[in-house]
């Protein structure tokens, strides 16, 4: 107080790194994420391998090797090999998916993430709600392919309707959960400077239980790209369900690989980019960190 | 302002407390009276379940009396206000909002304008000496450093009622002698009244105009000692040290009863 400079440095406090400190943790930070990529990356080349072998040797003919499941890539990317109703589609095919994962994903989000917030905080919806979802939520996302079809109709919004299904329920529990762990002191330290019940949920509620929101987000977007064969099963002609459906029926196995290769490289994507906004989101929570 | 004849700031008029614990009734705190007077420092001292804590939360607004009343300049405490500040043991600080945004909480809520919010933050972050950590998250700091936070974030939004619960409690030593030193400092800058619960009779002895001495199975206030000694107040002279015994005395006589 009377001399803030010398103040804090009784108290043990983390002080700023020396410079060749400094140097040391960044090298090592770069040996560590060189090591993640190699390895990552080296596993699935294993495993790839591996199937190769496993093709070769049994000589079966009902599982294609990864070459011919590549030809079929590059066919279904740029063309030129085939020439079917496949080749050169694949943006079409992920832009009809992402449309109906990310609509059902952001629809799910939009109402999970409020209701949530709100069941985890007012006893009464909690009271009201809470058996509900227990009994809904059981139930199998296939089980409700024959009522959506009645509800929406052959089309999209059957699969956008699906897919919500999936992704609603890991959004609300997380929601649901990261609210009521959250320091009830917080709640009483914002009371006491003044902050009003309803400013609570924006300044209070939201940042406080961020952490399970986020983590319920990607893993909600995981289901979202799993139901998408599912939800494209209910008639609609575009879409890497669809695709990889008519790769069973036509009995294209490579088809059927290839489109379950780019629907997993999709849901990768998607959940780098909810791991990134959720590192800069968390910042202040060193544990969130990945 | 220490010396001229204060008006009370707080009052407690039979104020009892009583929690159901499944089945059972406890009775936390038995006909509670007393009246401080504004810029007292008071500290509450007694054995574990002797009800500190509850009169203190009593007096913040999270918990309702059973019976009694409990007033603030003769105005009826009915829940948490920014005219009360709550210093926790375990700091309580918002842990996504850096060191600047939790002191300047308070000034928010209030829709002050930003360049108000500003300057009193600014005020405050130097007060407990923070500038350069001003813009580091909670978990960046120590644990002295945040309950420095805490108590600035209360200072920030005008409350003239510290009320403290152990706060010191989870530190070592030396930060601990550190941050009395700059409690007393801030209390006799800002004219804040403080009320202070605490388990060291040493402590209570360094900080307090006046120690209250409670006593468990219910909860009481058993005496009111005043502590007229001089500040700054030295903990090895004979006078600090003839007051921390009668007070640990007062303590233990209270704790042979119960042990019965």
């Amino acid at each position: 107080m009377t001399d803030p400079a010398a103040t804090p440095s009784r108290d043990s406090e983390p002080s700023a790194p020396d410079a060749a400190a400094g140097v040391r943790r960044r090298s090592r930070q770069r040996r560590d994420k060189l090591q993640a990529i190699v390895f990552g990356a080296g596993f699935p080349i294993l495993l790839v391998l591996l199937w190769d072998r496993a093709v070769a040797i049994t000589g079966t003919r009902l599982v294609p090797s990864p070459y011919q499941v590549a030809v079929m890539m590059y066919d279904f990317t740029f063309g030129g090999v085939y020439d079917d109703a496949f080749s050169g589609t694949i943006l079409i095919h992920v832009w009809k998916s992402m449309q109906r994962v990310y609509g059902g994903f952001f629809l799910a989000a939009l109402i999970g993430i409020p209701l949530g917030m709100m069941i985890g905080r007012i006893k009464i919806l909690r009271q009201l709600l809470d058996p509900t979802i227990s009994l809904l939520r059981p139930i199998p996302v296939t089980a409700w392919l024959p009522l959506s079809m009645i509800f929406f109709g052959l089309g999209p919004n059957a699969a956008i309707f699906l897919v919500f299904l999936g992704a609603f329920y890991p959004i609300l529990l997380n929601t649901m959960f990261g609210v009521r762990s959250i320091d009830p002191r917080l709640f009483e330290a914002a009371a006491m400077l003044g902050c009003s019940e309803t400013g609570m949920f924006r300044q209070i509620v939201l940042p406080a239980s961020l952490p399970a929101i986020l983590n319920g987000l990607r893993i909600a977007q995981g289901f979202a790209w799993i139901l998408i064969v599912v939800g494209e099963m209910t008639g609609v002609p575009t879409g890497l369900g669809s695709v990889v459906m008519d790769g069973r029926t036509l009995s294209r196995t490579d088809l059927v690989i290839t489109g379950m290769i780019v629907i997993g490289a999709c849901g990768f994507v998607t959940d780098r980019i909810i791991v990134a906004i959720s590192n800069r989101l968390l910042s202040w929570s060193p544990q969130h960190r990945e | 302002m220490n010396d001229a004849p204060r008006a009370n700031i707080l009052s407690i008029r039979g104020v009892t407390k009583r929690f159901t614990l499944g089945d059972d009734e406890v009775e936390a705190l038995a006909a509670v009276d007393l009246t401080i007077p504004q810029g007292e420092f008071v500290c509450l001292i007694g054995a574990s379940g002797c009800g500190k804590s509850t009169l203190l939360r009593i007096i913040a607004g999270f918990e309702e009396p059973s019976t009694g009343e409990a007033s603030i300049r003769g105005k009826t405490i009915s829940g948490p206000g920014r005219d009360r500040g709550m210093v926790f043991q375990d700091y309580a600080l918002f842990p996504w909002m850096t060191v600047r945004e939790n002191i300047s909480f308070g000034p928010r809520q209030r829709q002050l304008p930003p360049r108000e919010i500003a300057r009193t933050t600014g005020e405050f972050v130097k007060m407990v000496g923070l500038e350069r950590f001003a813009d580091r998250y909670p978990s960046q700091l120590s644990g002295g450093m945040k309950q420095r936070v805490a108590i600035a974030r209360v200072l920030a939004n005008d409350a003239n009622i510290l009320l403290m619960d152990e706060p010191f409690g989870a530190l070592d030593a030396l930060t601990r002698e550190q941050l009395q030193h700059e409690l007393l400092q801030i209390w006799s800058r800002t004219g804040v009244t403080a009320i202070f619960v605490t388990h060291s009779v040493e402590e209570a002895v360094l900080l307090a105009d006046r120690v209250l001495v409670m006593s468990a199975g219910p909860g009481r206030i058993d005496s009111d000692v005043r502590i007229d000694l001089a500040r700054p107040r030295d903990v090895s002279s004979p006078e600090f040290n003839q007051l921390r015994r009668d007070i640990a005395q007062r303590l233990t006589s209270h704790l042979a009863p119960s042990r019965a």
